[in-house]
């Protein structure tokens, strides 16, 4: 019969398949690899590439990169089907702290050398990385920036004699007095590609609670405690309103530029001729599309900073930053040593003098800073005096992607507040409970 | 593009490339032997079996339980403990703007209307008019190209179609640009909720003209084979009788399309309530422009929240049915008369 010299001649074929399987695993001892997953792309996974270069370089571990800017989907399903990437640096620590709490994530304690961490980290950093206070490290900071930055145009500000405000009650004044010029005083943008459309806006929104309403509230927001019509939380949002003025009239085209314009384009119209707006409010890292947007821009002379002021000064310095927070999933020996080379000065310092980041090794010169800026918001990252982490990034997926849509619709209508904050009520009620 | 990878695990790479045909090819000569072993009588019944068994244990593993597993997950907390018809609830909660509602508006109003019928407007215009020109077959083409797009990318272009500059600022968008050369204000197309945020039709109208603009091939091309499936005889005797040619296409083109049309009609309302690639890459669900599919992706992936993604898959799920026994009636009845 036809069909059985068929089957006969699979024999030697399934042989084949065999040997070569067990040459396969047998074969090839290399030093292994690593596999991480974070959310930089383009310029900032070259940097990063450039980050590791040293590290495979020296150890022969090949570091197997997968950029995602869909991380909690990317991280959930691995994890899920139990092919989590070894390492996983993430912007916003909520989800890699829910993996602790199930169990998914290794304590670094071992990982990293804790006494040397704790002689280049500042413990506040330290006390972040241990989300669950049962004295295990379970996620280490990198690279940080400080959130709560004004940028300007020095040239726009002295061809117009406009002053860089020291209280809040100055920054008013200036709003208006730019405002009765003929230009809006603001650029604000907070598309953000679909899902994370919002969060620029929730920036300004944190800035002001931590300011106006003091840390104690601001942990209460994240923790879920303090209700979001409460008057704290409602007086921030006003005070944003303040900012946005009548009709968002403060900001550059209004409430359509707002929502439609892509995050990283907001500083554009500031450098156009004549300026459009003023200032605007955002991470030390925006630098980085200010150059790239307009390739002539030089930090100090044609964009510069001040730190927003204090609202309420009995919460004088405080600040919000933010990082980028490793776990490990996988207890291998090459991601053990990934993970302590990133706590060493010599591997952020790669990042820092690229530009757009600041280090927590407090090891990492002032000096190696490319310009003068981030060596300026790299020492207000040393010197505040209340640091806290970004609130949004803190709570719940749920309740962060709620507040973020909840900022959307205020800027739609501003009149809507009250029952954008009984929604967020809503949320808080369930968000906290569910995960 | 870097294809080492592919070298890295040589093994694997050897039984995906050798293994995987060697082991389809082993069944198949595997139950051939088996079914010649039987009598004759009883062959005809085995090897039908035989050959669809594979796909059965596929749909089943893959598919029909997952489904079941998903109804039980419904009626769950995140803890995996019983309660009832609470993720029920809290999706069909505050009619209209809160729950699931939104969702469930935009899937079954905005999406599955105007879909539905932009598509079968373009897909029939098109086919009967392309039937009678020379380039038939190069316009096609070009119409149906957007079908090779991947929706990811189609969202993309789309977003730069409708990119919205302050007034006064050159508009980079081409919707903007045409919009302003009238001396209009240019049109934040996925923000704007007009007529109101109650019953926001721009934003969505937006979205739903993307993803139509990407499947109007496929109905054209479908419609079009049904059109050149009518017997020229019949057009030429209604001409004969002095039928003018709308009349034609009105009474004998048409409702000899129409079993046609009804199958794309229903499996684009099919695609219409399982909209989702488009929404996630343009609007992120935000500005009322939420749908079920994408609900469910927030439940799970963003929220985590298990039992409320599966009550929101569940009632997709049912949404989904009717249509879907109506299309394989259809389907089968337009079988029986071929």
């Amino acid at each position: 019969m036809r069909s059985v010299t068929w089957v006969r001649s699979l024999v030697p074929l399934l042989g084949v398949i065999v040997v070569a399987v067990a040459c396969g695993t047998s074969g090839a001892a290399n030093a292994g690899s690593v596999k991480v997953v974070a959310v930089w792309s383009g310029q900032e996974q070259a940097s990063f590439m450039a980050v590791l270069k040293p590290f495979e370089d020296s150890t022969g571990i090949k570091v197997q990169y997968e950029s995602t800017r869909d991380e909690d989907a990317i991280l959930r399903t691995r994890v899920a089907a139990g092919n989590a990437p070894d390492l996983a640096a993430a912007p916003s620590p909520q989800l890699l702290t829910q993996f602790a709490k199930q169990g998914k994530v290794r304590p670094l304690n071992d990982a990293v050398d804790m006494s040397a961490l704790s002689s280049t980290t500042s413990a506040g950093w330290i006390k972040l990385g241990e989300p669950l206070n049962d004295g295990k490290l379970y996620q280490i900071f990198s690279w940080a920036a400080v959130k709560g930055l004004v940028w300007y145009d020095p040239k726009n500000f002295s061809s117009k004699s406009y002053t860089v405000p020291k209280t809040w009650d100055d920054l008013m004044a200036l709003q208006t007095q730019i405002k009765s010029g003929g230009t809006p005083p603001w650029c604000i943008a907070v598309a953000s590609g679909g899902a994370a459309d919002g969060w620029p806006a929730s920036d300004w929104l944190k800035e002001i609670v931590l300011s106006q309403a003091g840390p104690d509230v601001y942990d209460k927001w994240v923790a879920g405690t303090q209700t979001w019509t409460s008057p704290e939380i409602k007086g921030a949002f006003q005070t944003f309103g303040q900012i946005l003025g009548p009709n968002d009239s403060n900001v550059y085209g209004g409430k359509n530029t707002i929502l439609a314009t892509q995050f990283g384009d907001v500083g554009t119209p500031m450098f156009a001729n004549p300026p459009k707006c003023y200032m605007l409010n955002q991470a030390s890292f925006i630098t980085t599309f200010f150059t790239s947007a307009v390739p002539s821009l030089q930090a100090g002379t044609d964009f510069t900073f001040f730190p927003l002021p204090d609202i309420n000064t009995s919460f004088a310095g405080a600040h919000v930053v933010a990082g980028d927070s490793w776990s490990m999933f996988n207890d291998t020996p090459q991601a053990r040593q990934l993970i302590k080379y990133l706590t060493t000065a010599q591997a952020q310092d790669i990042w820092v003098k690229r530009g757009g980041k600041l280090a927590v090794n407090k090891q990492v010169s002032l000096d190696d800073y490319p310009d003068p800026l981030s060596k300026l918001s790299a020492q207000i990252l040393v010197n505040t005096q209340i640091a806290k982490y970004d609130a949004t990034d803190n709570m719940p997926t749920d309740m962060r992607n709620a507040a973020w849509k909840g900022l959307l619709k205020f800027i739609s209508n501003q009149g809507n507040l009250d029952s954008i904050l009984a929604d967020l009520d809503k949320t808080q009620k369930t968000a906290y409970t569910a995960a | 593009m870097d294809f080492s990878v592919l070298l890295q695990d040589i093994p694997t790479l050897l039984v995906v490339i050798l293994g995987v045909p060697a082991i389809l090819a082993a069944y198949i000569v595997g139950g051939e032997l088996l079914v010649r072993r039987l009598p004759d009588k009883s062959r005809p019944q085995v090897r039908p079996w035989i050959w669809v068994g594979p796909a059965l244990i596929l749909v089943s593993g893959f598919l029909l339980l997952p489904a079941i597993g998903t109804m039980f997950q419904s009626f769950e907390n995140n803890a995996g403990s019983w309660v009832g018809f609470n993720n029920y609830a809290s999706q069909f909660a505050d009619f209209p703007q809160g729950g699931a509602w939104v969702a469930i508006r935009n899937n079954v109003i905005f999406w599955l209307i105007f879909y539905t019928l932009f598509t079968l407007f373009f897909g029939l215009i098109l086919a009967v008019l392309f039937d009678r020109v020379r380039y038939e077959s190069i316009v096609k083409s070009l119409i149906f190209m957007p079908m090779a797009i991947s929706s990811v990318a189609l969202g993309i272009i789309w977003i730069f179609m409708y990119q919205y500059s302050t007034p006064g600022e050159p508009q980079v968008g081409t919707l903007n640009a045409i919009v302003t050369f009238f001396h209009h204000d240019p049109v934040v197309w996925l923000q704007d909720q007009w007529p109101s945020d109650k019953f926001n039709l721009l934003n969505n109208l937006a979205l739903i003209g993307a993803a139509t603009w990407g499947i109007t091939g496929f109905s054209m091309v479908i419609l079009s084979a049904a059109l050149k499936g009518i017997p020229g005889e019949l057009l030429e005797a209604a001409r004969v009788d002095g039928a003018g040619e709308i009349t034609v296409f009105r009474r004998v083109i048409f409702p000899l399309m129409m079993p046609t049309i009804v199958v794309v009609g229903t499996t684009l309302v099919i695609f219409a309530l399982k909209a989702f690639d488009v929404v996630y890459v343009m609007t992120g669900g935000n500005y009322n422009t939420d749908v079920l599919a994408f609900r469910m992706y927030e439940q799970l992936y963003t929220a985590g929240n298990n039992g409320h993604a599966s009550a929101v898959a569940v009632i997709l799920l049912i949404a989904v049915i009717p249509v879907l026994i109506f299309n394989l009636r259809q389907f089968r009845a337009v079988e029986a008369r071929r």
